[in-house]
């Protein structure tokens, strides 16, 4: 339950900062701006991308050492 | 303290971090790199925790030789397990990163070739465990033998890389560093998500191997019920 919490705070800072990012590009008039992701510098998708990968590695640890942990307290698999 | 989950929830942290702030901060222009210096956050870390993991486990093998502790042993080798596979993260991603940037993905460098034979000599580690059949012999041996594969990270690692020229950062005439330049290739806005990034990859590779371990000690609870 604790970890759950924590994990969903996580999940709500990140992507209050991911739209952070996109206001101090959004203030910027190039020609070559249309927004976070279609930026000419994909580097932005690369990182939604990486992060995402990153996301979904953590939930699997996460639900692992519970998994683990419920067997180690002899409860049911 | 393997079972406490504030230090995973660090490591979530510091890996998130680690992954928005190095696609995203502005860094320095070194040779022919671009924008693949932003490995340097990923590639680098695999190798201090690779190791860290290296020298859990050496320090748990000394445990078990000192008190026969089954459970030590169990720690010993998951930590050399996540070690190995830290450095061959680290292994692979150097070589697609040289495809770019020394024109070929293995040049029999130095560090390459050091690097390959010193995770050869962990995966002996593991092949040598495995004959032996008695279960204190096997652990015993090895432990002895992890003692001797850590020794052979000295030379390996540390010694002649620093000693001799490479195509790799570091090595003869640049400070003697055995794995990375200097001046810009640690350019201080680097080094504000370099460092953060090697603890949270570090801690990853413990995470990994505390599951392992707990795994292992659930699986050794049982046979001996059974």
């Amino acid at each position: 339950m604790h970890n759950c919490k924590s994990l969903l705070l996580l999940a709500c800072t990140f992507f209050a900062a991911l739209s952070a990012l996109a206001q101090s590009s959004a203030s910027a008039t190039s020609p070559a701006n249309n927004g976070f992701m279609r930026s000419e510098a994909k580097i932005n998708v690369v990182m939604v991308v990486v992060v995402t990968i990153l996301a979904g590695l953590l939930i699997y640890l996460v639900r692992l050492d519970r998994k683990i942990t419920k067997l180690e307290k002899g409860e049911n698999f | 303290m393997i079972r406490k989950s504030w230090w995973k929830i660090l490591t979530a942290v510091l890996l998130l971090y680690t992954f928005v702030a190095g696609l995203l901060i502005k860094v320095p222009h070194v040779g022919n790199l671009y924008g693949s210096i932003r490995n340097f956050f990923f590639h680098v870390p695999m190798w201090f925790g690779m190791m860290v993991l290296f020298t859990v486990s050496v320090v748990y093998a000394i445990k078990y030789l000192r008190t026969s502790a089954v459970s030590y042993d169990i720690y010993s080798k998951e930590y050399a397990k996540a070690g190995i596979v830290f450095g061959l993260l680290g292994l692979v991603t150097g070589a697609i990163w040289a495809n770019y940037t020394w024109g070929e993905a293995w040049s029999n460098d130095p560090k390459q070739l050091l690097a390959a034979i010193a995770l050869l000599i962990y995966a002996a580690y593991f092949i040598l465990r495995n004959s032996v059949p008695d279960m204190d012999k096997r652990a015993k041996l090895g432990a002895v033998y992890n003692v001797f594969a850590f020794a052979m990270l000295f030379p390996t690692l540390w010694i002649i890389p620093r000693m001799v020229e490479s195509l790799h950062p570091g090595g003869k005439g640049v400070e003697g560093n055995p794995g990375m330049g200097s001046g810009r290739d640690l350019d201080a806005t680097m080094r504000t998500v370099f460092w953060p990034a090697v603890i949270g990859w570090t801690l990853l590779g413990v995470w990994i191997s505390t599951l392992r371990i707990r795994f292992e000690q659930l699986k050794e609870k049982q046979s001996s019920h059974a």
